[in-house]
């Protein structure tokens, strides 16, 4: 896999049927539907549990206009991701363009995925900061390889706003 | 060659002139006016602060990049508060009133960080 800015477009190049799969992946990932804990992290409370009222209103008012901020980003990622729904080979390496006007969904959607995935797993401190953790074996190392594919995406993308 | 003196440089003299209790010279001033003092609601509401607590999953330079986003901080500022998040759990990030406060927060919950918004007593 190759990833360079080019103009106004973060290029993903050869990319290997796996990781196209993975990106493919990022708004069903970023779903929090039937799991609390993950639905609990995207929408943290805004108090420590002792400002009860703050916290049905903020339920009320806020959240709904959350849901709607991710909602709109993974959209934005996923009619991205079309790109990679090509009628070539099925196993021919693709390329994803991603303008950089989306960069702020890419940054959104990759971060809801990584929370969703990371919840659902309970992964550890020390799990998510192994980064040499190798072969995939698991279900769970799938998963905990899929967060740290999508950080490294968010890098990337950073530096690029950065620059 | 001249130069403009900086801005800083000049000398305002700040010392209001002191006159003696006694000297005639004081005009004649009457009873006192006893001003009632009001304050304003939110004044009374003082003071809420912003705090950011750690997670594992957010990128140190993420993190980075939302403190100078929301609060409009410089990068070596926010990456102040990112390092005591990450080393201390919890950082403040702002004080004030509750309203903005509260806001912040709202933004913060957007980047999808953990933030809170609570009283000082």
């Amino acid at each position: 896999m190759e990833i360079r800015r080019r103009k106004n477009q973060i290029e993903i190049s050869e990319l290997d049927p796996f990781l196209a799969e993975l990106l493919r992946q990022i708004p069903a990932s970023a779903n929090t539907q039937g799991a609390l804990a993950a639905e609990q992290r995207i929408f943290s409370a805004p108090t420590n549990g002792n400002e009860t009222e703050l916290c049905a209103e903020w339920k009320m008012y806020v959240e709904p206009e959350l849901r709607r901020l991710f909602q709109s980003a993974t959209q934005t990622v996923g009619s991205d991701l079309e790109q990679l729904n090509s009628n070539e080979k099925s196993l021919a390496n693709r390329t994803l363009r991603i303008p950089t006007k989306h960069a702020d969904a890419w940054l959104s959607a990759l971060n809801q995925a990584r929370l969703v995935i990371a919840a659902k797993n309970n992964f550890t401190e020390l799990e998510l900061n192994d980064h040499l953790r190798s072969p995939i074996g698991s279900r769970r190392d799938l998963s905990l390889f899929q967060v740290n594919f999508y950080g490294f995406l968010q890098e990337f993308i950073l530096r690029e706003l950065d620059c | 060659m001249s130069f403009e003196p900086l801005a800083a440089e000049v000398a305002i003299p700040l010392i209001p002139q002191i006159v003696h209790p006694n000297s005639a010279a004081l005009p004649s001033v009457g009873e006192p006016t006893i001003e009632k003092e009001t304050h304003a609601e939110e004044e009374l509401d003082l003071p809420w602060q912003v705090v950011v607590h750690n997670d594992p999953v957010n990128l140190m330079s993420y993190v980075t990049m939302v403190f100078q986003r929301v609060f409009g901080y410089p990068r070596d500022k926010a990456e102040r508060h990112m390092l005591e998040v990450h080393h201390k759990g919890r950082s403040i990030l702002w004080s004030g009133l509750r309203e903005p406060a509260e806001l912040y927060v709202q933004q913060l919950h957007g980047y999808l960080l953990l933030a809170t918004i609570e009283k000082i007593f």
